[in-house]
Formats: structure tokens, C-alpha cells, sequence
């Protein structure tokens, strides 16, 4: 009796032993874990540029300007009960400018030449690991004196089991250009604007702090940026990216944007010179259609080296079309601590709209003097170094340190330097 | 598209993409360590990202790179 009760005890202990494993792995499967802050990236640069093509000043005059650029983004990620991974991005960028060319928006050069814009964005992921899809939305604002922007985005994705990914995004830009025009070409008429732009309460924003000021014989008060009106500019991407792994080795991607924009396309404080000696601001058509494509190849070479290689091809509606070339060969001195130099060559044809200093006819009906416009070469050459530690840099929550300065020149004169840095902390 | 030359051009990237990704072998998920590697990662380093701003600003093409296409900013 004692033997057959010791025996029953054993196996009801056995096969209680045996369901909570089972009911432990469920439990694991489900298990839903909140919102955790997983990382933290800030990336830092300066940039300093120079060059005598100005489009405020109609196409010559200085184009020296610095920016400094700063990027925080907070990533949070959980999972909810039927193990589905939500990814947050919460960034904030601020990026201030000093640009020599805009003092000149007044003909009197008392226009600010800095301007300061703050871009918060958030996005959220759902994906689903075991099956490889996921899904997610996103929303951008940007604010700067002579622009708003706001933007929405959403994006699917699917992985396979071989390697291969596919990528769908579509976004929606929704911006607003404030018209702040070279203060000799403010327009003189009510009538040439919408009702509600009162010519008399306005200074040109060129001037904006400095006081008021007789233009055109009317005595111009202090401003209200409110009553500068705006045009909207609307830009709308769909985005496919199919990118596969080819071996243990190599991957590749292609990447195809297709972009409309429509509204305002030009900035209201570019001049243009005619040949028989009158001024006016920039005309643009109000559509543009622009086709990227892109191509992604990397290849790990040996135990050290790899070898990172992007071409773009770009055409637009306005006659542009221009050729990309990136190479960047990451040398991985100890597996931590890699140097990454790196060239790219751009070169482009001129849009169908541009015309040098004094070049285009006063009969033209679109026309612009901006030479991001005109036919170019350019080359970016520089370095990068990575230093990324198992435990930190130096045990600490500093996970990554990046580093980059670059070079660029374009055959138009204009000449820059760029010097990035990137924390992540995790 | 109206230029018999780009439509060529598109084929033909369209055609070496088809070989390209019918060539490919299966990686398992134990010999993905150089594909995992963090610099062989199919985008834009993020240390990138404003040089590829103040590109698209003095350049006219923008995008296909994960970057700007155009509105945002009045960078035009």
C-alpha cells in the first residue's frame, strides 16, 4: 500500500513538474514588457561653405554660411502580450545658421543673416519578429522664420526566410512658404495680394528687429510676421526598398523614391538679373515630378575590410538629371575601432529654368538664378572613425562614438567642410 | 518617360537586379556574423545624416538614399 501511494505521489509530482515547464515556456511567449528607453543617438555637425554664386544676389555674391546641426532621438521599445515588438523614435532637431547672403534680402544689407529651425518628429513600429512583417506611422513639424512644415508618414515591411526584405513608405509633406520678398521688390499694391496682407503694417522680414523703415515712400511699422502671407509647397513620396542578402558575405538594395511636389517652389527672396538690365524674383513651374533610384552594395573582404558602394540615378520634369557614385571602405583595426574614408562624385545636368547673373531674357516665363540649379561636378571626400566597445567607452553607457570630416567642392566654386559626431548611448 | 534612353537604363537595371537576386544563396542565422556587422548595414550611416541634408540644399536630386525628397525645410 505504502509502495503504491510513494508511486502515485511520484508520478502526480512528475506530471505537475512536467506541465509547469509547458505552461512556463507559454507564459515566456506572451509575456508583455513595457515601454523601456533602449537608446539614445545624438548626432552633432558643423558645416562651413563659401562660394560667389548666390541666389539671393541673383546668382554672384557670397555664399559663406556655418550651420550647426543637432539631432537627440529616444528610442523606446516594449512588447504587448501577443509578443508584438512597438518601436517609438522621438527626435528633436535644432539647427542654427549664419549665412552672409541673407543680409542681403533687404538692398540695403540690413537683413539678419541668421535664422535658427527647431524639427520635433515622432514614430511608432509594430512588428511582428516570428513572421518578419511590421507596420508603422510617423509625424515631422518644422519651424523656422521663413517656413512651416508639417508631415505625415507611414510605412509597411516584409522579411523572408531567405534574406530577402521588402520596404513600402509613403509620406506627405504639407509646408507653407512665408513670402518674404528682396525689400525693392516688395509689391507696392494691395490688390497684387491676398486681402488680408495690409502693405503698410508689414516690414519687410528682412529688416525684422532693426527698426522701421521708409519703403517705397510708405512709412513701414513694425512688423508682425503674422501678416507676411504664405503659399503653400506640398510634397508627396512613395518609397519601395527591396533589399537581399546575397551570401555570407554580401548584401545588396535598390531603392526607388517617386516624388510630386506642388505649390510654391521656389523661395520668394532669390533675384534674377535680366539682360536688359530689370529684376525680378524667381519664377519655378508649380509641379515638379522627381524619379531617384538607388543601388546598395556591401562586401566583407577577408576578416578586416569592407567595401560599402552606392549609385544613384535621378531624373526630374524640369529637365534635370544627375549621376551619384559613393565609396566608403571601412577597415576594422581591431574589431571595435574601425577608419572609414570614403569618396563620393555627384555631377548633374541644368534644369531647363536656369540661367546665370544677367543671362536670362525678360520674356522667359520661368526662371531662376539658384545655382543648385545649374550643370556641375562635385566631389565629398573625407574620413570616418567608429569606436564601439562591447562594454561601453570606458564601462559606460556610451555605447558607440563616431566621428567624420568631409571635404566638398563643386565645379561652380563652391567649396565646403562638414565635421559630424555620433553618441549612442544604450 | 519619354527618353528611349532612360527607359533602356531602367531595363537594365531592372534585369541585373532580377539575376542579381536569383544568384543568392541561403545564410542561415548562425554564419550571418559579417552580414550583421553594424558598418555592412544597407543605409546611410547616421553621422550622415546632416551631411546628406547640406548636400540635398546645394544639389538639385535629393532621395533614394533614405534622406530628404524635397519639403521639410525652405532649403528649396
Amino acid at each position: 500500500m505504502k509502495k503504491i501511494s510513494l508511486t502515485l505521489i511520484g508520478l502526480y509530482l512528475l506530471f505537475v513538474h512536467g506541465f509547469s515547464q509547458v505552461s512556463e515556456q507559454y507564459s515566456n511567449m506572451f509575456k508583455a514588457k513595457p515601454l523601456k528607453l533602449e537608446e539614445i543617438n545624438l548626432v552633432t555637425s558643423y558645416y562651413t561653405q563659401d562660394g560667389n554664386h548666390s541666389a539671393v544676389t541673383g546668382g554672384i555674391g557670397t555664399e559663406k554660411l556655418t550651420d550647426f546641426a543637432n539631432m537627440l532621438e529616444l528610442k523606446l521599445v516594449g512588447y504587448s502580450d501577443k509578443g508584438l515588438k512597438h518601436t517609438f523614435l522621438a527626435g528633436l532637431g535644432v539647427d542654427h545658421h549664419t549665412a552672409a547672403s541673407q543680409k542681403w534680402i533687404s538692398s540695403t544689407g540690413a537683413s539678419s543673416p541668421e535664422g535658427t529651425r527647431v524639427y520635433p518628429s515622432l514614430n511608432w513600429t509594430v512588428q511582428n519578429e516570428e513572421k518578419g512583417n511590421e507596420f508603422g506611422i510617423g509625424t515631422y513639424y518644422s519651424n523656422e522664420y521663413n517656413y512651416k512644415s508639417f508631415a505625415l508618414d507611414a510605412h509597411v515591411g516584409y522579411k523572408n526566410k531567405s534574406g530577402g526584405e521588402l520596404g513600402f513608405k509613403t509620406s506627405a509633406y504639407f509646408d507653407k512658404v512665408v513670402l518674404i520678398y528682396p525689400s525693392e521688390l516688395i509689391p507696392t499694391s494691395t490688390t497684387e495680394l491676398a486681402p488680408t496682407y495690409n502693405y503698410e503694417t508689414i516690414k519687410t522680414s528682412a529688416s525684422r528687429g532693426s527698426g522701421g523703415t521708409i519703403v517705397n515712400g510708405v512709412n513701414v511699422v513694425e512688423s508682425t510676421h503674422a501678416n507676411i502671407p504664405t503659399s503653400p509647397r506640398n510634397t508627396y513620396t512613395s518609397s519601395l526598398t527591396l533589399t537581399q542578402v546575397i551570401n555570407k558575405s554580401a548584401q545588396a538594395s535598390i531603392l526607388l523614391d517617386i516624388v510630386k511636389q506642388d505649390g510654391w517652389l521656389g523661395l520668394p527672396f532669390h533675384r534674377v538679373y535680366f539682360t536688359d538690365g530689370t529684376e525680378k524674383i524667381e519664377n519655378l513651374p508649380h509641379s515638379r515630378l522627381k524619379i531617384p533610384i538607388g543601388f546598395r552594395f556591401n562586401y566583407f573582404v577577408g576578416d578586416n575590410l569592407i567595401i560599402r558602394s552606392y549609385y544613384r540615378y535621378y531624373t526630374d520634369d524640369w529637365g534635370l538629371k544627375s549621376h551619384t557614385v559613393n565609396f566608403e571602405v571601412p577597415y576594422k583595426i581591431t574589431p571595435f575601432f574601425s577608419i572609414s574614408p570614403f569618396y563620393r562624385y555627384y555631377t548633374q545636368t541644368a534644369t531647363k529654368y536656369f540661367a546665370p547673373y544677367k543671362q536670362h531674357l525678360a520674356t522667359e516665363t520661368y526662371f531662376t538664378s539658384n545655382y543648385s540649379s545649374a550643370a556641375f561636378s562635385s566631389s565629398f571626400y573625407g574620413t570616418g572613425l567608429r569606436i564601439a566597445p562591447p562594454n561601453g567607452i570606458g564601462n559606460t553607457y556610451l555605447s558607440t562614438l563616431e566621428l567624420r570630416i568631409g571635404h566638398y567642392t563643386q565645379t561652380t566654386d563652391l567649396n565646403s567642410n562638414v565635421i559630424s559626431l555620433h553618441f549612442t548611448w544604450k | 518617360m519619354k527618353n528611349k534612353k532612360q527607359k533602356f537604363y531602367i531595363l537594365l537595371a531592372t534585369f541585373f537586379s532580377m539575376l542579381f537576386i536569383s544568384s543568392c544563396e541561403v545564410v542561415k542565422e548562425y554564419q550571418k556574423n559579417r552580414i550583421n556587422d553594424s558598418e555592412m548595414a544597407l543605409s546611410a550611416r547616421r553621422a550622415e545624416k546632416n551631411e546628406l541634408n547640406f548636400m540635398s540644399y546645394k544639389e538639385g536630386a535629393a532621395g533614394a538614399n533614405g534622406g530628404k525628397t524635397g519639403g521639410g525645410c525652405g532649403c528649396n
